[in-house]
């Protein structure tokens, strides 16, 4: 979606103030929420493209006046009602009213260095041949769909190469839906010239997006550019 | 709790949000209390930049391992232990002369977590965000950092679930430098490229 999360290429924001002193945290709730946030995607009640959506789902001004752990908060509380796993009314003081759920999993301290450890691999059995090999000439797709997609605006329309095939992995698209369909797809590493996307206004060289197979046509040689 | 609110108000009250939030998870049996605890001292004290720099430092002094790193980043990375939760797919890019990388996740805040632990304030901020897909260079100024004459940047935009590792040039004057002694140089920065490798001659001064 064209949420406020798509920045890339977006001006206005001001200098970066690195600081490197910063410290690891910038208020006593923030690890909560980090580990609020990881415990409750390791029960499976959601995966993270569905938390992704989630997130990116905030009103644009909201999105962009929020630090980071702030959208996650909200992006957690939003999965949770939609799930039905709690009420509004619990949120608000946190006294139980209605059951728990069930859930596929519950994480336990014993088990976080081992989950963290794994980690969840998105990669997954291809589906079929690749339609694209390394130094193809490909154009991302022109498509501004209202769910989740990780083909960021700036490269829509472009044209590009495809310098690398990852194998397939599981796809954005359909993995935030609530079916939770993984419904894996190639994955390509694909290069664009600076210029193609900023034309003049720009100091990078070339910009790499990874793609999906569904992102990409392909680019004949006679139109190709 | 602590008095850090820099924005006031509107801080604790979140602070009240998330403790509402944790007491309910906590009692509805959703999530172990025991098990935030561990995940926090995971990210707190286990896994962060120091992570990376050791691969970093074995890559410079270790041609085959760099070969690995090349061909394989997540198994050559995996060698040190060093695996999972937001580096189940890492590539590691390797800077040469005349070419720098950056890294960046425009849609959300992608990041190595394994070899570089949880990314600072400003990688997940929309100043860097918007910036360093279109003007790298003038990111680089807000870090103080100028590249030499003609050297090109290419980033990398992290919108699947590949993570980047940034390889810097080892810096001139640390020949026959350890492993330990080489990951001094090796900033976190420097593995974003956002930064570069430390100077030796500053590093040794500094001491």
């Amino acid at each position: 979606m064209n949420g406020g999360q798509d920045l890339g290429g977006m001006q206005g924001f001001g200098p970066i103030r690195p600081d490197p002193q910063e410290p690891l945290w910038h208020d006593d709730w923030e690890p909560r929420v980090l580990a609020l946030t990881l415990a409750m995607g390791a029960t499976g009640a959601w995966n993270i493209d569905q938390s992704r959506h989630a997130r990116e789902s905030l009103p644009p001004g909201q999105y962009l006046t929020s630090t980071y752990y702030r959208i996650w908060l909200e992006g957690m509380e939003r999965l949770l009602l939609e799930r039905g796993l709690v009420t509004r009314e619990e949120l608000a003081d946190g006294v139980v009213r209605a059951p728990a759920l069930p859930l596929p999993r519950r994480l336990t301290a014993e088990a976080v260095p081992r989950v963290v450890a794994a980690g969840t691999p998105a990669d997954r059995p291809e589906p079929g041949p690749a339609r694209f090999a390394p130094g193809d000439r490909v154009r991302a797709k022109t498509m501004h769909p209202s769910g989740h997609t990780r083909l960021p605006r700036y490269v829509r329309g472009r044209f590009g190469t495809v310098v690398a095939v990852h194998g397939a992995h599981v796809y954005p698209e359909t993995h935030a839906t609530r079916s939770g369909d993984p419904s894996p797809r190639w994955l390509y590493t694909v290069r664009f010239e600076a210029r193609e996307l900023w034309g003049e206004d720009t100091t990078a060289a070339v910009v790499h997006v990874d793609a999906w197979e569904p992102y990409l046509e392909p680019v004949v040689a006679e139109s190709g550019r | 709790m602590s008095g850090n609110h820099p924005h006031g108000s509107a801080l604790s009250e979140t602070d009240l949000r998330v403790r509402a939030l944790e007491t309910l998870l906590v009692d509805k049996g959703y999530v172990d209390p025991a098990a935030l605890d561990a995940l926090i001292e995971t990210y707190e004290h286990k896994i962060g930049p120091h992570n990376g720099a050791r691969v970093v430092a074995r890559a410079w002094s270790d041609a085959a391992f760099r070969e690995r790193l090349r061909t394989d980043a997540t198994a050559a990375i995996g060698e040190f232990g060093y695996s999972g939760r937001q580096g189940e797919h890492m590539i590691a890019l390797f800077d040469e002369p005349g070419v720098h990388h950056m890294v960046v996740c425009t849609l959300c805040s992608c990041y190595p977590w394994p070899v570089l632990g949880l990314p600072p304030s400003w990688y997940k901020s929309a100043p860097y965000r918007s910036r360093a897909v279109i003007d790298p260079k003038g990111v680089l100024a807000d870090f103080g950092v100028t590249l030499p004459e003609g050297c090109e940047v290419r980033v990398y935009d992290s919108t699947a679930e590949l993570r980047y590792l940034v390889v810097p040039m080892r810096p001139p004057g640390t020949e026959g430098w350890s492993e330990e002694r080489l990951a001094t140089l090796v900033t976190r920065d420097a593995m974003i490229g956002t930064g570069l490798a430390l100077d030796p001659a500053a590093v040794e001064g500094a001491r």
